[in-house]
């Protein structure tokens, strides 16, 4: 293949890994907007999401569209309500404390984590895809004729890769229209800016809080459900997702939803070429040095506000 | 009794306690003590910057294999005996925590663990593709001939004991005496309230840089011990799970106390030692204990005995 259609087959491959991302990346910066809390065990809600995904369309059989939709509706459900569960009965009890914050849920990365494995067991376990129609591309170069249109062999993508970035665009839209149009997405407005006089407004901040965790874990677990048919269920997948989410989240600025978005499509993007065109390892090992120095010099992300 | 000498007792009695039990306790036990105290010595340097001046790094094991890898490649790759190895090991980790510092500092808060948490990520990913010297996950062993220290062979049963004895009790010892020192007192007012520290006219970056570099180098120690004494340095040791391993141990045990490291180390090693032999999900019961001390015992086992009951401990 040439350069340039290699090109737009990595950034495709890019813009699936960054819509996957900017959905958990989005969870995660609105549960640390609102409630200023790190929690490290997203990742595991992710995991959650994709092993319930296989949980469903196992237990279904069938075409796989069926258990596919079902999954994409029950997963955020049920990972929101653990999620939200969670928050009330331990995060909520020791007051959000920036600390047992952290130590709370690195406990429930274990707990989540392990349980799967005892139940789940440690295999990947794939996921069909509800459809997977290879679609070739098209290529435009400069020839003897002008500009002509050539099918370059092995420029394609499935039209289930297409549907990951559609799907993703739209429940973000979804999610920005909630925030701003609707009454919840006002309170939540409300106790991001401040807890304490929006709760002498009379804005219940605790449920408020229980239903933020529950909605950024549910978001993960969209994300999971989208690319479970792309990669396989497995206990250990949340990994990877906790720490690009943590880095999007920075680098975005902290609790600014659309630095949120950017940098997830910048991280994503970025991945997907990197990892085409140069050594794993070594793409890695530059993409996180320049985003710890990204960090260094300006401390307060892309679109976050200084402190100082 | 003024308390500067209870101080004194629990320390050297900590000490001696230990030395003690090599003689009392079974074999298997003995062979676990050995590498609790090495972990401790980590946990202690990690106690340093976390627990006394209040920096939460995400990335502490960049310094613990900084010393590992110091001292084993030089061992391996250009045939040092031990001792000099042992050096270049220390001065290894004194460097990357002085750059990692430098740069790292220049953020705070969440930022700062992130910040950390990427440049260990950077280290770990750099021994994976430098692998034909460092064999990756594979890790390298380190030849028991060659793990000798002024003649005294380290890979047996009691020296091994001994050294990791002295190693702890040097870290030990030094960090509680830089703790009662005007250095140490000033990185206590950082943590509580650094503005005020400034206003002061404490120089607080410059206190903090140290504060890094002092907490890595002791961690590159344990690290390099860790090989010595164990034989073995590995790709593993530099992943996200060693540094939040400490963070672990010195929140079961107690931040910004001097045994705490030592005691969350013990906790959390026969807590999984214990559980592994129920269960081959052992983690699950460490992330129960996890969310009870989160939620009943926040400052940690012996952060909880100081204020409750022994309101003079260091």
């Amino acid at each position: 293949m040439e350069f340039g259609p290699h090109l737009m087959l990595a950034s495709l491959e890019g813009a699936v890994t960054a819509a996957i991302l900017a959905l958990t990346a989005m969870g995660l910066s609105i549960v640390f907007g609102v409630m200023r809390v790190v929690n490290i065990a997203h990742g595991e809600f992710f995991m959650l999401g994709a092993v319930i995904a296989w949980w469903v369309a196992s237990l279904l059989g069938g075409h796989p569209a069926i258990g596919f939709v079902l999954a994409l509706v029950l997963a955020p459900l049920i990972v929101g309500t653990l999620a939200a569960v969670a928050d009330r009965f331990i995060l909520q009890r020791i007051n959000y404390d920036p600390d047992r914050t952290i130590v709370a849920t690195i406990g429930l990365l274990y707990i989540i984590q392990q349980t799967t494995l005892m139940t789940f067991g440690p295999e990947a376990r794939p996921v069909q895809p509800p459809f997977n129609t290879r679609l070739a591309l098209p290529w435009f170069e400069y020839g003897e004729n002008g500009f002509a249109m050539i099918w370059p062999w092995g420029l394609s993508i499935t039209s289930y890769k297409l549907f990951v970035i559609v799907a993703a665009i739209t429940i973000i839209t979804g999610l920005w229209l909630f925030l701003t149009r609707s009454k919840a997405g006002l309170l939540m407005r409300a106790t991001q800016q401040d807890s304490e006089t929006a709760q002498a407004f009379g804005v219940p901040v605790q449920r408020v809080y229980s239903w933020v965790f529950g909605l950024g874990a549910g978001l993960a677990a969209i994300g999971a459900v989208l690319v479970v048919p792309i990669q396989q269920a497995h206990y250990l997948m949340g990994q990877d997702p906790l720490l690009l989410s943590f880095i999007v989240v920075i680098i975005g600025g902290l609790g600014s939803l659309p630095g949120t978005i950017i940098a997830a499509i910048l991280i994503g993007m970025s991945d997907g070429i990197i990892s085409v065109f140069f050594s794993p390892t070594l793409a890695k090992i530059i993409a996180t040095l320049v985003v710890a120095m990204v960090l260094v010099f300006r401390p307060q992300g892309l679109l976050g506000k200084s402190e100082g | 009794m003024t308390n500067q000498h209870r101080v004194h007792l629990l320390h050297f009695g900590t000490i001696a306690l230990l030395a003690l039990l090599f003689f009392v306790l079974p074999a298997y036990h003995v062979g676990n003590l050995a590498r609790i105290m090495v972990l401790a010595t980590y946990a202690i340097g990690y106690n340093f910057l976390f627990g006394y001046t209040g920096l939460l790094s995400l990335g502490h094991a960049l310094f613990f294999t900084a010393g590992m890898y110091g001292l084993g490649l030089a061992m391996t790759q250009f045939g040092l005996p031990s001792a000099p190895a042992l050096i270049i090991g220390l001065i290894a980790a004194c460097l990357v925590s002085a750059v990692i510092g430098f740069l790292a500092l220049r953020t705070s808060g969440v930022a700062f663990m992130i910040v950390t948490l990427m440049f260990a990520q950077a280290g770990y990913l750099t021994i994976l593709y430098f692998g034909t010297y460092t064999r990756g996950d594979e890790g390298f062993v380190i030849q028991q001939a060659k793990r000798v220290m002024f003649g005294i062979d380290l890979s047996s049963e009691v020296s091994r004991y001994f050294a990791a004895l002295i190693l702890f009790s040097i870290c030990f010892l030094t960090v509680a005496r830089i703790v009662q020192s005007p250095f140490g007192k000033t990185l206590i007012a950082i943590r509580e309230n650094e503005e005020r520290a400034r206003m002061l006219g404490y120089d607080t970056g410059a206190h903090k840089l140290k504060a890094i570099i002092i907490s890595g180098t002791i961690s590159g120690f344990a690290g390099a011990a860790y090989a010595l004494l164990f034989g073995y340095a590995g790709a593993t040791f530099a992943t996200v799970q060693y540094s939040i391993f400490p963070l672990l141990w010195v929140l079961l045990g107690g931040a910004g106390t001097t045994v705490g490291p030592l005691i969350g180390v013990i906790f959390m090693f026969y807590l999984i030692d214990l559980s592994s032999s129920i269960t081959s999900a052992y983690m699950l019961i460490a992330g129960v204990a996890l969310v009870l001390l989160a939620m009943f015992a926040p400052q940690g086992l012996a952060g909880t005995l100081r204020k409750r009951w022994f309101k003079w401990m260091p």
